[in-house]
């Protein structure tokens, strides 16, 4: 059978006088019409591979030994001399393989209509008048289930949701029917309940177009539900491949196990922390947020009438999906976006409204854990300085207690010399730990704590969490999208839908007894390690 | 976009009130114009005469009203020293400082615009190094030196262009060139930046892995996004030059607004202050509203929010 992609023995490597090597002895292949899952953390060279096979790699890396040919046509051959020039990948790219990239916000030109993105892609390969291709533009967008595709195309991105743009991206990369198509974390971007409608919409398109399909992905729940076969990537190589199910039923490797080690478990927390007889950590009565729309008359009401308690040393997840009014509600608990009405009570004392009115001594009852460690710590300050600065506010600063924090969240004092650019993701989650703490809070608010992290990172930080509200009886508000990290360390689960609660109850109920139709969805829309595969069989082409 | 001119108006309007008070304080704070309008050796009784003529010797208030009235009807009053309409003195003026911050702008950008894509297109290191270094030498040298040096080439030792004055095209090359060759510094700067910034951008990767040329992708993807903070600076400075070439047309002895303005300032011809800072203020505003409408119709994402 002749394979669509094949790389053999690639090695990448940073340029410059001291190159590094980047992705080492990287040999894969795709059949025809197959679905090959690559698996791996960040910085494991997962993307690098596929991009390397499209010319596009980055400044500052380039193709350093191995070969690799498309449909058969070699690209690149180190060994032989061999390297394609710009015309020749042009003439591949978006033909015989088309990519489709992670985040449909910037993947997209936000000055230019979608549906002239998607004629532009058009004419690239087959040349046709602007009408025409508009035309087949709409066609394209109709198929992938853009309703009003005519109407809409005329609109630009920032108009589309989130489910809608990565659609135009698969309408894009399907304009020409590619032998390839290349999915670069195509939902790490969008809901769980989104990721599966456009799981499912490639499946679809694939079953229309014959296309192979190579899904990059750091989930393995999404790779088992969508992949015939699997690469396990780390540190740049491929530690293991095989067939999917063979794989994650028996895993041979170490790191193999490990990653699936570190996949939330299908199971609750089994020893609460609630400490009772201590006030409740936060007591949130009727909450409703508002935000003004420019151009809108009526304030757009993200938060309608939501009530939340939570005890000494529990933990509550609220859940759903974007938009639904989860962040909203935290901003309101924190004061940042007051609530326009309702009442919050942290640690058993009434506090005001507005994150401006409240007393320094209320504003530390509730602190914040940020999703993105990058950019939640300034870049200049040192780990020391960083978790200093609020104690400094309050003069209660001494370098013992910083010491004593960094401690409680596993960093050294050969940490705090640093500074964030110099720690990996976990180590600067763990920095936004300390400084949350350095307070001593009733409340920690988690927004999105671990979403920006390795699965195996994850697992650590959780452990954290879990280690320092057992310490200190804290309260946590959890905020996630990702219901297999909720099942792992919540007490209790509430699930919001357009600014309301639909369901609360106890982590176990909710994940084994779901009783509002919404809640199911989001259940069901999780992938799973033991998932049905999805779509159909491959089509095999001798 | 209604409601956002009729705002855009309504700041106009409050910004050309304050431009006016602010001259009128500042005016008549230096001290009344009879006494530098006459020689040294005039009485106080002639001074006096003459403020009386001119209106000084009323209350301040009604100075100002009648500076507000003025401006409504757009009678500014007759200059002092000219006896003539200082409205019509301005409007005079203005053809030159406009053909002089027209060709000065058009050049600098076009030319910066045609650089910074030659830059991206070729992905030449040694273009951005000069062009780095022969706008680091030109802003780091003034305005006024940079015109004396090109008189000193191209009138004095080669002869070949005029040095002073607005008599023909030729006279237009070496002020239009002072000011240019700074345009076109800070646009290069400017636009190499932003391009630069755009050519790392996701839809840029995803437009070249559909296929499509790098030179394409540059003009109709990353060029237009990469133009809009340029615009937005273009605007500002555009309306600056309107009112502020003044070094230059004093060094050329170009007859345009700046020279006219300088001249009625140090001799206290406030009509003609007034009407110019009016037609400046003006200028400015309409400048940048224009520009900040054309933003909000390339992209609608500054509409929305």
């Amino acid at each position: 059978m002749s394979a669509v992609l094949r790389i053999e023995d690639l090695r990448i490597e940073t340029t410059g006088d001291a190159p590094r090597a980047l992705v080492d002895g990287v040999s894969l292949h795709v059949d025809r019409g197959e679905a090959l899952g690559v698996v791996g953390e960040s910085g494991s060279g997962k993307s690098l591979t596929v991009l390397a096979a499209l010319g596009l790699l980055p400044v500052g890396t380039r193709v350093a030994g191995g070969r690799i040919a498309i449909d058969e046509h070699v690209l690149v051959d180190v060994g032989a001399g061999v390297w394609a020039g710009e015309r020749e990948l042009r003439a591949l790219r978006g033909r015989t393989a088309a990519m489709v990239f992670q985040d449909p916000m910037s993947s997209l030109d936000p000055l230019r209509a979608v549906g002239a993105q998607v004629a532009s892609a058009v004419r690239v390969h087959a040349p046709m008048s602007r009408r025409a291709a508009r035309e087949r533009a709409v066609e394209l967008l109709t198929s992938v289930g853009v309703r009003d595709a005519a109407e809409r195309a005329g609109t630009r991105p920032h108009q589309w949701s989130g489910g809608m743009r990565q659609r135009a991206m698969i309408a894009m990369a399907i304009a020409h029917d590619p032998l390839l198509l290349i999915a670069d974390e195509p939902t790490t971007a969008l809901d769980v309940t989104v990721q599966a409608q456009v799981m499912d919409l490639l499946a679809e398109v694939r079953e229309r177009t014959g296309s192979a399909l190579v899904l990059i992905t750091h989930d393995l729940g999404l790779v088992a539900e969508n992949s015939d076969r699997l690469a396990v990537m780390h540190h740049g190589r491929v530690v293991e491949t095989g067939a999917t199910r063979a794989v994650l039923d028996a895993p041979a490797e170490d790191y193999t196990k490990r990653l699936m080690a570190a996949m939330p478990a299908e199971s609750e927390r089994t020893a609460p922390a609630v400490r009772a007889g201590e006030p409740d950590a936060l007591v949130a009565d009727r909450i409703v947020v508002e935000y003004r729309v420019p151009g809108r008359k009526a304030p757009v009401r993200a938060v309608d009438g939501v009530s939340l308690r939570i005890a000494a040393g529990e933990t509550v997840a609220v859940v759903g999906e974007s938009g639904c009014g989860k962040s909203s509600l935290a901003k309101a608990v924190l004061g940042v976006q007051p609530a326009i009405e309702g009442a919050v009570v942290l640690g058993g004392e009434p506090v005001r409204k507005e994150l401006a009115a409240r007393t320094a001594a209320e504003r530390e009852r509730a602190q914040i854990v940020f999703q993105d460690p990058y950019s939640a710590l300034d870049p200049r300050l040192t780990v020391h300085e960083l978790v200093a600065e609020p104690l400094r506010i309050r003069r209660a600063y001494t370098r013992a207690a910083v010491t004593k924090l960094l401690e409680d969240v596993g960093l050294d004092e050969g940490h705090a010399k640093r500074l964030p650019g110099q720690l990996s993701g976990g180590q600067r989650q763990r920095v936004g730990i300390a400084r949350a703490l350095a307070l001593r809070p009733k409340l920690l608010v988690l927004d999105e704590p671990v979403s920006a992290l390795d699965v195996s990172i994850q697992a650590q930080v959780l452990e954290l969490l879990d280690g320092l509200q057992r310490e200190h009886g804290l309260g946590y508000l959890f905020i996630s999208h990702d219901l297999g990290v909720v099942r792992s360390i919540a007490d209790r689960v509430v699930v919001m839908q357009q600014g309301r609660v639909v369901e609360e109850a106890p982590t176990a109920q909710i994940f084994r007894d779901p009783q509002h139709p919404f809640t199911r969805q989001l259940l069901d829309a999780v992938p799973r390690l033991d998932g049905p595969r999805r779509g159909r069989r491959p089509l095999r082409v001798s | 976009m209604l409601p956002f001119i009729a705002r855009r108006l309504a700041l106009a309007v409050a910004t050309v009130l304050a431009v006016v008070t602010i001259a009128f304080v500042l005016g008549r704070a230096t001290g009344e114009p009879g006494g530098l309008l006459l020689p040294d050796n005039a009485t106080q009784a002639e001074v006096d005469a003459l403020n009386a003529a001119l209106g000084f010797d009323r209350p301040i208030v009604v100075q100002y009203l009648d500076t507000l009235v003025g401006l409504v009807t757009g009678d500014f009053g007759d200059s002092y020293r000219l006896r003539e309409s200082a409205l019509g003195l301005v409007l005079e003026r203005v053809p030159a400082t406009v053909e002089l911050a027209f060709w000065a702008f058009a050049i600098g950008l076009v030319l910066a615009v045609a650089a910074a894509l030659a830059i991206q297109l070729t992905g030449s290191r040694v273009l951005r190094a000069v062009a780095g270094w022969a706008g680091a030498m030109r802003q780091s040298v003034p305005d006024f030196f940079f015109a004396l040096l090109l008189v000193l080439v191209f009138s004095v030792l080669l002869g070949a262009l005029p040095s002073l004055g607005r008599t023909s095209y030729a006279s237009l090359v070496l002020p239009v060139l002072t000011l240019a060759t700074g345009q076109f510094v800070m646009y290069l700067r400017l636009l190499d930046a932003s391009l630069s910034e755009q050519a790392g951008q996701d839809f840029v990767r995803t437009a070249i892995a559909q296929g499509q040329r790098r030179s394409t992708v540059l003009f109709t993807r990353m060029l237009p996004n990469a133009a809009l903070p340029v615009l937005g600076m273009a605007g500002l400075n555009l309306g600056g030059l309107l009112g502020g070439t003044v070094v230059v047309e004093v060094v050329f002895a170009w007859p345009g607004l700046g020279k006219l303005l300088t001249d009625a300032v140090s001799q206290r011809d406030f009509p003609i202050v007034q009407a110019g800072l009016v037609f400046v203020a003006l200028a400015f505003v309409i400048v940048n509203t224009a520009v900040d409408v054309l933003v909000r119709r390339i992209d609608t994402r500054t509409a929305a929010a």
